[in-house]
């Protein structure tokens, strides 16, 4: 079974919450995937939507470019929502 | 003509409100004797316990971590519903035994599961096979019980249908990818459906018990979706390109004690802790 392709597995907690992503597991195809997340991610209630992606499918950036891509921000506390009020019935900022 | 009874009060709709549950007239109250319901409770109870342990059996030794994972699961659905049947099995007989007296004060012969589920794991295959050609059966029996005169059964079922629902796909999807695998998944596929398939026609005996509460709406007589069952299994072997057993001698004998040895060494490490600590507690 160490032939088996990793997916990853992301979680929806609740409805109007995004997917998030919680870990991986091992599986021969989709299919069992679903299951094993479902077996492995949600035995407490954690979910009511399960997405399992092949790892080898996620396009990830290079580590090696972090300067170029994520430093530029961090000098641009402009772009926080910081500067005006969010009313109390807004949730999940 | 005046009519021979007297007509209906309102105090009357009020007692026969309360009388029986959900004005169930025909079935029994609670604590008046009833050893079919009795029988039948201990039939589903250890059904589901030692199909549960066994299932246990793989913790620790699934081919993979996610498969071990699948097993426990579907091992701790099933102890959860042996609790329920057996609490309600000892409400039933009113003797004072709880789920945990049925469950470890009992011996072989008086546990009344079927013969397919005390079947050792064997290799994972076999493992499927059996949890295929069971909770096949379970889902289209519970499907049924949900419609129950018996409130109690009717509840447990309705909610323990979903479980059930889910251990017959799991079983049915490995079965099609074992069967459909390589040449050792599919030899090993077909072994093992080989092993388990004698088992089948118990399933589907109807005896006293059976009939008892068939006749009160409290049980569907499992005769009527035997068709379907097989029809159900042709389906999944077909997919998983594997030829259907041939005709074997039934065995029977489970429902009635008549067990094989295998269910003794289940008890054995199963009940040691219970009884060998009478007073044990978490």
């Amino acid at each position: 079974m160490s032939d088996w392709p990793l997916w990853e597995v992301f979680v929806r907690a609740r409805g109007g919450l995004a997917h998030r992503h919680v870990g991986s597991v091992h599986a021969p195809d989709s299919k069992l995937a679903l299951a094993h997340a479902r077996d492995t991610y949600t035995r407490r209630l954690e979910g009511v939507s399960l997405w399992v992606v092949k790892s080898s499918d996620i396009v990830a950036s290079d580590p090696e470019q972090a300067g170029e891509l994520f430093e530029p921000a961090a000098d641009k506390i402009y772009r926080h929502p910081t500067f005006y009020d969010i009313p109390d019935e807004v949730k999940h900022i | 003509m005046t009519p021979s009874l007297p007509p209906i009060r309102p105090e009357d709709e009020e007692i026969a409100e309360t009388s029986r549950p959900a004005g169930a007239f025909d079935a029994p109250a609670a604590g008046e004797a009833d050893p079919a319901r009795f029988d039948y409770l201990l039939r589903l109870g250890d059904d589901s316990l030692i199909l549960g342990q066994r299932l246990s059996e793989w913790c620790g030794h699934a081919p993979a971590l996610e498969v071990d994972l699948s097993l426990a699961n579907l091992a701790l659905d099933l102890i959860g519903q042996a609790t329920h049947l057996l609490g309600e099995a000892g409400r039933c007989e009113g003797a004072g035994r709880d789920g945990d007296a049925l469950a470890f004060h009992r011996d072989v012969l008086d546990f009344r599961n079927c013969l397919l589920v005390e079947q050792p794991n064997g290799d994972f295959a076999r493992t499927i096979a059996r949890q295929l050609l069971y909770s096949t059966w379970q889902h289209m029996l519970l499907e049924r019980l949900s419609g129950s005169s018996d409130r109690f059964l009717a509840q447990f079922a309705a909610k323990a249908v979903k479980e059930i629902a889910y251990h017959r796909d799991l079983a049915r999807e490995w079965t099609m990818r074992l069967g459909d695998g390589t040449e050792e998944s599919a030899r090993r596929m077909a072994e093992g459906l080989d092993w388990c398939w004698r088992f089948i026609p118990e399933l589907f005996e109807v005896d006293e018990t059976v009939d008892a509460l068939v006749v009160r709406g409290a049980a569907p007589d499992p005769r009527a979706f035997e068709d379907e069952y097989r029809a159900a299994l042709a389906e999944v072997l077909a997919e998983a390109r594997i030829e259907p057993p041939a005709g074997q001698r039934p065995i029977l004998g489970g429902r009635r004690g008549h067990h094989s040895e295998h269910l003794g060494h289940i008890l054995a490490v199963m009940q040691f802790l219970p009884r060998t600590y009478p007073d044990a507690t978490w």
